[in-house]
């Protein structure tokens, strides 16, 4: 079934693509990097890569429970990691990012993420053993990717990118300067609660493919990426998305012509852009610093 | 032509007092601040200097007496009023340029998202890249406005965000400890920045400070908080050996250097006199972020 690569760009992308399940994955894969771009750029900027961490956590007790009672993965995955987000983002004081509500929420974050660990061991073992689907709770799978997927996850990239339209510039300001924000009658904790929640769902959806471990891979990377290469916050964002779409179509190629898994192959590339971006900027700076000096 | 307000008194406070959690923080503040007058808020650590801020902001009510700004009820007047707290420093990994900070103080309580290339054929889009770039030349931070504000040195980042609470052109600006955390020549730099904006804007000023000497000689009038009690008047006859003795309960004397310099010796900004005499009124103070 896989000819395997042979320098031949178009055959093989003829190949690749005369599979079904590989088509759905290259659009899924473009709405997850779209999804976990915008999202994961707030998620850098604010700070909440803890939480995002663990919210990706409880998606697998989410699955795993969801899976033990009869019920579809999604569902599990949905459930859980908005209910965590929630529960994350109702706990937590004031805006949660000053010192000292740092400090709270992030220990109230650990709480939430070992909870859901053991949960997920528990549920592994009402079910009894069955390891493969563990694997992909944890890693993931695109390539069993159907069109029904597809769907669903266009669907909450939709709606989530359409609340993301709407709030914005509010967010950012929230995010940036709380308290300037707070004074000129923006509402700080529920947009906080607000963004949990769509961090939440991204998260549930972004989980389904690359699993509840690898998740970062599309949600920090390239934002963080992004982040690096410049200070223009349209141009940072775009970057994300486009750094996010290509790793993971690359990533895709890579899976099927190499017979590697996709989150080993997607994660890979994504740390590769972030530390040639390191390195660069490192550079540039290393050589600008004579002149200055 | 002046219009008719334009004299009017910006800030009106008649005999104001505030509590926070049953405790009176200071009480019977007299205070009238107009147009282009600056206003100095002071007194020793913890004793609630940022609550007259919150007062004004209406974010904070008073237990007793009146407040008005800008003629209305605190807080109803909140597109005019510039706001800069008492500040922690940009985290230095924060990837935002400072004129984008800028930006948010004129449009970031906006719904949407800007569109991209609007400012092609937008002129409201160009209004407001000129009223950003007007606004950063104002604080002298055209130079640095295009870094990441991470980057920035402390006084840079002040001015940067004075450069955000005005660029909505407010007509009162109230600071909470600028300069706080800055050297001594960024200090004197920011004050006199200050007092520019406040006579050639013609902007009120109420400024919370922890160390009256740096704007001294810039102020119309001052406020001086002690636990408890307050006195209001020109900084000449509330910074006084007198009136300081009786609002601390405790002699207090104020001497002045040879260059003009203030320097009050006796106990206010002695810690542990200060401790001794005011329990637990740090914790207090941090409850109020």
């Amino acid at each position: 079934m896989n000819p395997g690569f042979t320098w031949n760009i178009i055959t093989d992308v003829q190949w690749m693509w005369s599979l079904p399940s590989m088509v759905n994955a290259f659009r899924a894969g473009l709405a997850v990097a779209l999804l976990a771009g915008v999202i994961g750029w707030f998620m850098v900027l604010r700070r909440q890569s803890f939480a995002g961490h663990s919210i990706a956590v409880t998606g697998f007790p989410g699955a795993a429970a969801a899976v033990y009672l009869g019920l579809s993965a999604t569902l599990g995955y949905f459930g859980f990691c908005i209910g965590s987000a929630l529960v994350i983002a109702l706990l937590s004081r004031g805006s949660g990012t000053g010192v000292g509500e740092r400090a709270h929420s992030s220990a109230l974050i650990a709480v939430v993420q070992a909870f859901a660990l053991a949960l997920g061991a528990v549920f592994l073992d009402l079910y009894g053993g069955f390891l493969s689907s563990t694997s992909a709770f944890l890693f993931g799978n695109f390539l069993g990717i159907t069109s029904e997927d597809v769907l669903t996850l266009t669907l909450v990239a939709v709606v989530v990118l359409l609340v993301m339209l709407l709030i914005g510039r509010r967010l950012l300001f929230a995010s940036i300067d709380p308290a300037v924000a707070a004074a000129r009658g923006v509402s700080v904790r529920t947009l906080n609660v607000v963004f949990l929640v769509l961090l939440g769902a991204t998260v549930a959806e972004v989980s389904k493919f690359t699993g509840s471990l690898l998740v970062f891979a599309l949600l920090v990377m390239p934002a963080a990426t992004a982040q690096v290469l410049t200070a223009r916050t349209g141009l940072s964002l775009l970057l994300t998305v486009v750094i996010g779409v290509l790793v993971t179509w690359f990533g895709l190629a890579w899976a099927y012509f190499g017979n590697q898994a996709t989150g080993f192959t997607i994660t890979s590339l994504a740390f590769a852009c972030y530390v040639l971006a390191y390195a660069a900027k490192s550079a540039r700076r290393h050589s600008f610093r004579p002149e200055v000096a | 032509m002046m219009i008719d307000d334009s004299d009017a008194p910006v800030i009106t406070l008649h005999d104001a007092a505030v509590s926070l959690g049953g405790r009176r923080l200071w009480s019977g503040v007299d205070l009238t601040v107009h147009p282009g007058e600056f206003v100095a808020v002071l007194g020793p650590n913890g004793v609630g200097k940022s609550t007259m801020i919150k007062v004004l902001l209406g974010t904070l009510p008073v237990a007793a007496g009146s407040v008005s700004v800008l003629g209305h009820r605190p807080g109803a007047a909140g597109e005019q009023i510039g706001y800069l707290p008492q500040r922690r420093n940009f985290d230095a990994s924060l990837r935002i340029r400072g004129e984008d900070v800028v930006r948010l103080g004129l449009d970031g309580d906006r719904w949407g998202v800007p569109l991209p290339f609007a400012r092609r054929f937008s002129a409201a889009r160009q209004a407001a890249d000129a009223r950003v770039r007007e606004v950063i030349e104002l604080v002298g931070a055209s130079g640095y406005a295009h870094r990441p504000i991470g980057e920035c040195s402390g006084g840079e980042q002040q001015r940067l965000l004075i450069a955000q609470a005005l660029v909505r052109r407010p007509r009162l600006l109230l600071l909470d400890e600028p300069l706080d955390s800055l050297d001594l020549p960024n200090q004197a730099g920011i004050a006199a920045l200050i007092h520019r904006i406040c006579r050639e804007a013609d902007v009120a000023v109420v400024m919370v400070a922890h160390d009256v000497n740096p704007i001294l000689s810039y102020l119309d009038r001052v406020v001086y908080i002690v636990g408890g009690g307050a006195a209001s008047g020109p900084a000449t006859e509330v910074i006084t050996t007198e009136t300081l003795t009786r609002l601390y309960g405790t002699p207090v004397e104020v001497l002045r250097a040879v260059d003009g310099r203030l320097v009050v010796v006796g106990g206010p900004e002695a810690p542990a006199l200060h401790s001794d005499r005011h329990d637990h009124h740090g914790d207090r103070h941090e409850a109020l972020r």
